[in-house]
């Protein structure tokens, strides 16, 4: 069930430059899963829309969620002022999330790009004890957030732009130096790496699953903003368009020309 | 207290309705409100075969509203006549269809269509998206062309048909005087006003269609002004719209001259805003012992 509510900020700490880490006690946890995102509505009227956030973290009490962001821009901005005990609006849980069955017994990639790292660590932390676990994040620099929490949950390949850790590159060239293997992939990050993965997965004759991002406006399938094209004609808009924000935003990569 | 109100032979619960392509058919807000509570749904835009719309970026934030550009992607009349039409059959709640079209001929067509559907209790003509380059506001810029579709889909309708008009022209109430010289049944205003943003960091245009249509609280005086200066120009019942966020917006519109209202982008922004809507205008009646909505059309003074 998704609904708009105004929940609480339990904690928030910027951990690397302009990189905030929010925890949000809501109820909306109890039914949150990887993958997921919420919308984040400022408070300031000038700036109407939700801004669509992914899921980090939900407690193992199911009744808070972590959100991990950059600050982009005015909306994102007023949210890193937020503290402990202000009140946060917002609506979920809304999008997919990832198809976690699909790891069972398998080895995977679970592959996040800068801001598209956050939701793999709540995917690491559902993916079935049977999933042998490979983490390659790729960051800017030096500035390795999360790195400790993807830890716990797998064993984590680094790629760095400025070499500074790891592998120098982004995390196609940390498959390929460390000779990593996969039978599926789940990713999230900036579009040229997902349509590297895409390509890869095909080489490769593997899935991958691949979480989207658009602009968006009211995040739960109305407006037909946020759309994708598609392979197939799609079941709800009978064009080759699927909705990323209901429909998606993961993707099995096939199923998407992007 | 009676919060009915009535245009062209239709009687509506209330006068709060859903503005075209910011509510689908419903389905997507239903887990959010109860459509029993509204006065109509008027469903997304849909043409006689399925639209792809434009590409993306189709929306972006401007202060106090947005622009979009999806143009109008809809699946086509034969899975909305098999689909929408049956949900929103569920509720006791009126239905109009938004009807749109590249020709005269794909307009008629949908109206044809949607003329032995009896559950259909109006037509909105949309003749005024500014963001699909054939048809649709080609209809609606030009007088004589308003006046031309209007005649012609009212040989071919069943149901009360209802012009919906741009708020983009120099004098709204020469095109509102031509729909209804055309024998429209009701008029729906404004639609959106068109706008453009530019992103310096990248220095590229916000939306891939270059302009979108801005909707949003920004522009509810513009749109209260345009109802009421067709409000005084004919006599046919208007349907009043354009940043709507509150029960007091909608009165403004009401007083101003408009028969019902619409909420449009602030769904987007809280998805229980019509229900809000219909709660806060009884509020107001009670407050101000309104005992007939229609006593507040057009009463300012």
């Amino acid at each position: 069930m998704k609904k708009k509510i105004t929940a609480t900020v339990l904690s928030q700490k910027e951990i690397a430059p302009r990189i905030f880490d929010m925890w949000i006690a809501t109820d909306l946890a109890s039914s949150a899963k990887a993958g997921q995102f919420i919308g984040v509505y400022p408070k300031d009227r000038s700036t109407l829309l939700p801004r669509p956030i992914s899921i980090c973290q939900v407690s193992d009490k199911k009744d808070a969620l972590r959100i991990v962001y950059r600050i982009a821009g005015q909306g994102t901005a007023e949210f890193s002022s937020y503290q402990e005990g202000d009140s946060v609006e917002i609506l979920g849980t809304l999008g997919n999330g990832f198809p976690t069955e699909a790891a069972e017994g398998k080895k995977v990639f679970l592959m996040g790009g800068g801001i598209g790292i956050p939701p793999m660590l709540e995917l690491a932390r559902e993916l079935p004890a049977s999933t042998e676990k490979q983490i390659i994040v790729g960051y800017r620099d030096d500035q390795l957030f999360l790195k400790e929490d993807l830890e716990k949950n797998g064993t984590v390949y680094i790629a760095t732009e400025d070499g500074s850790v790891g592998t120098k590159g982004n995390v196609m060239n940390a498959i390929e130096e460390n000779h990593l293997q996969a039978d599926v992939i789940f990713a999230c990050g900036p579009m040229p790496m997902l349509r590297a993965i895409k390509k890869y997965a095909e080489e490769k004759k593997i899935k991958a699953y691949i979480s989207l991002e658009e602009h968006m406006a009211c995040g739960v399938g109305a407006c037909l903003g946020c759309v994708v094209k598609t392979k197939e004609v799609d079941h709800h808009s009978h064009v080759h368009n699927a909705r990323i924000c209901t429909d998606g935003p993961v993707f099995d990569a096939e199923e998407v020309e992007i | 207290m009676n919060t009915q109100t009535t245009i062209a032979g239709v009687t509506f619960k209330n006068p709060v309705m859903t503005a075209s392509g910011t509510f689908g058919s419903g389905m997507e807000y239903e887990e959010f409100v109860d459509l029993n509570r509204l006065g109509a749904v008027v469903t997304k835009g849909v043409a006689n075969v399925p639209w792809p719309g434009n590409p993306t970026p189709r929306v972006a934030e401007v202060y106090g509203g947005m622009l979009n550009a999806i143009g109008l992607q809809n699946p086509g009349i034969d899975v909305f006549m098999k689909r929408d039409i049956p949900f929103l059959k569920k509720y006791d709640t009126k239905i109009i269809v938004n009807v749109c079209g590249k020709s005269v001929e794909d307009y008629v067509d949908v109206v044809e269509r949607l003329g032995d559907e009896p559950a259909v209790s109006m037509l909105e003509i949309n003749v005024s998206c500014p963001n699909v380059k054939e048809g649709a506001i080609a209809f609606g810029q030009k007088a004589d062309a308003l006046y031309n579709i209007t005649s012609e889909l009212k040989k071919h309708a069943k149901q009360p048909i209802i012009m919906k008009l741009s708020p983009n022209v120099t004098d709204i109430t020469e095109m509102a005087k031509a729909a209804e010289a055309a024998g429209a049944d009701a008029l729906s205003l404004i639609n959106t006003i068109t706008g453009m943003k530019i992103d310096i960091h990248r220095r590229k245009f916000a939306i891939a269609n270059k302009t979108g249509g801005m909707s949003g609280p920004a522009i509810k005086p513009i749109a209260v002004r345009m109802v009421y200066q067709v409000a005084q120009a004919v006599q046919i019942p208007i349907i009043g719209m354009g940043g709507i966020a509150t029960a007091e917006d909608a009165i403004e519109f009401i007083l101003a001259g408009a028969s019902a209202v619409s909420v449009g982008a602030m769904n987007f922004v809280d998805p229980y805003t019509t229900v809000k809507v219909v709660e806060g205008i009884e509020d107001y009646m009670r407050t101000y012992h309104v005992e007939n909505l229609t006593d507040l059309i057009g009463a300012v003074e």
